[in-house]
């Protein structure tokens, strides 16, 4: 049984009953970027020694029991078997390692892996974490590997690519709910500024709206600056049960809900092409456990793989109502000091999104910010962060909501 | 075409294309229509399958312009590629060719055509189809 929470004391009397399913007692990630000359292996260990680092009172050989790591392709590097080999290059070996497969969405699932694992007894410590070494490929290349998160022989087959999808998702947004390109462009603008104050980030560049609006198009409505970077990069978490959390940190970081869904694996087979399901369904099952709602959230990162896919997420998480997500952007509520901060990192956008790695990267962001540590870009007092990551077009969706140990 | 041999898999629906009909399996016990097709129906999942013909004309319901494309689309960019709802309320995705690029719209009314020919010696070996304006 997880431990029963009493956060009244914590959280100035909101009536919060969550139990926390898990704790994070430490967190590291590579600097995400164009990492010539590195193996994906070998980027992981950056993240895992910094990890390793922060938390003293573990012994990574001693403590760790099973380790989970999410790798979309074995395209990317002609490697697969990823399990094993991230854990002898970490020198976890001979631990039991296990990779976990959800397209961009795969460390959310590796960190849902690590939850079941530790509430069902069998390990007490677990690594969690997500990998992908993607820029030494070609662009048409890197397009073609990650279209197989799409079905083959409907979508692929027909010339459709990942940002062919999610530009098909904007134009119905767009159609149904008047959301402009300007809107669009407004999330990248945002992002890009919250990932200037993000050492870690791929791209610490501000850009302006006439700029992203004025890039060449990739596929219409989505131009280059509405896609998320093709990027190297590396994320891992340690979570343990929440009574041995304070053995390991005095801050730890409590999951206290979690959900995921899954979806058909084809956008065609589905009625409703404006939202995602699973990403609807993962908020309602996180924010239950939680005892929350979306109101509670103070920092969040989203799946903001395209930027209509930020907005659409804010729709499904509840942080405004079904069609208003586009002026929600713009009218700067989800920047950092607006009603919810989103993608402080920023985001998949602008610090980059190596796929595999993306999910606990977004884990790492949110303990960053609950435990004081984001630097510039800290969101003050921040006391409760969710994280949103996709895989796919939403055939998996996982949503986690955290709050201060 | 005897409809009774063909499996209800994705290899069995390029089959029909082949011959230029578009068909769909539509489950004896609760009326549910997949398409594509699978072995079993999701909703209540029987294996009591039978095959329907589906309509050729459908509307556009969204679509994108692609630039940028795998290697083996590249002669092919800008292409249009929308998801059409057809008769019966199944939906497909497709190119959509013999357009203007300014004149697509949500809505309009849409077409099949197939392509008889198989271009690759390769697995896999589908005939491809496409939708184009009424």
């Amino acid at each position: 049984m997880p431990l029963q929470f009493t956060f009244d004391h914590l959280f100035g009397g909101k009536n919060l009953s969550g139990n926390a399913l898990v704790s994070i007692v430490s967190a590291g990630m590579s600097k995400f970027g164009r990492r010539e000359g590195l193996y994906g292996r070998e980027l992981f260990v950056e993240a895992a020694s910094e990890a390793f680092e922060r938390c003293p009172n573990l012994d990574p050989q001693k403590d760790i029991k099973a380790a989970f790591i999410g790798m979309m392709g074995e395209s990317f590097e002609h490697q697969g078997h990823t399990g094993p080999t991230i854990l002898d290059w970490i020198g976890l070996l001979p631990t039991q390692a296990f990779r976990t497969e959800g397209a961009c969405g795969s460390s959310a699932t590796a960190i849902r892996c690590g939850i079941f694992a530790v509430l069902s007894n069998l390990a007490d410590v677990v690594l969690v974490g997500g990998v992908e070494k993607m820029t030494h490929r070609a662009t048409a290349d890197v397009t073609e590997y990650l279209a197989m998160a799409c079905d083959f022989p409907f979508e692929q087959w027909n010339g459709l690519t990942f940002p062919g999808l999610f530009a098909m998702v904007a134009t119905a947004h767009m159609h149904k709910y008047g959301t402009t390109e300007e809107q669009l462009a407004s999330v990248a603008v945002k992002n890009h500024h919250h990932g200037c104050m993000n050492p870690k980030a791929h791209m610490q560049k501000e850009i302006t709206l006439e700029k992203a609006l004025s890039s060449r198009v990739v596929a219409w409505p989505l131009k280059l600056y509405d896609c998320s970077l093709i990027t190297d990069g590396a994320s891992c978490l340690i979570l343990t049960k929440p009574e041995l959390a304070r053995k390991f940190t005095d801050t730890p970081v409590h999951i206290i809900g979690s959900g995921q869904a899954s979806d058909t694996i084809g956008l065609y087979e589905r009625r409703e092409l404006t939202s995602l399901k699973v990403g609807k369904l993962a908020a309602k099952e996180a924010y239950r456990m939680a005892g929350l709602d979306s109101l509670d959230i103070d920092v969040a990162e989203v799946h903001d793989c395209f930027t209509i896919a930020e907005i659409v997420a804010y729709e499904d998480l509840g942080f405004c109502k079904q069609g208003e997500g586009g002026r929600f952007v713009e009218e700067g509520q989800s920047q950092i000091g607006g009603k919810v901060a989103v993608c402080t990192s920023g985001g998949l956008k602008s610090k980059g999104h190596p796929v595999g790695a993306t999910g606990a990267a977004q884990a790492y962001e949110i303990f960053l910010q609950l435990t004081e540590q984001a630097g510039k870009r800290q969101v003050k007092g921040a006391e409760v962060g969710l994280t949103h990551n996709v895989g796919g077009l939403g055939a998996t969706g996982v949503v986690n909501v955290y709050s201060r140990g | 075409m005897a409809e009774t041999s063909i499996p209800f898999t994705i290899e069995g629906f390029y089959k029909f294309i082949q011959n230029g009909q578009l068909m769909g399996a539509v489950c004896n016990k609760c009326g549910k229509l997949s398409l594509p097709p699978k072995p079993i129906c999701t909703k209540c999942l029987s294996r009591d399958l039978k095959w329907k013909e589906l309509p050729q004309q459908g509307k556009l319901l969204t679509y994108t312009i692609i630039h940028i494309s795998p290697k083996q689309f590249q002669s092919m960019t800008p292409y249009v590629v929308g998801i059409v709802q057809l008769g019966d309320g199944a939906q497909l995705p497709g190119m959509i060719r013999d357009i203007d690029l300014d004149n697509v719209k949500i809505g309009m009314n849409l077409t099949m055509e197939f392509e008889k020919e198989i271009i690759s010696k390769d697995w896999p070996q589908w005939p491809r189809y496409y939708f184009k304006p009424i």
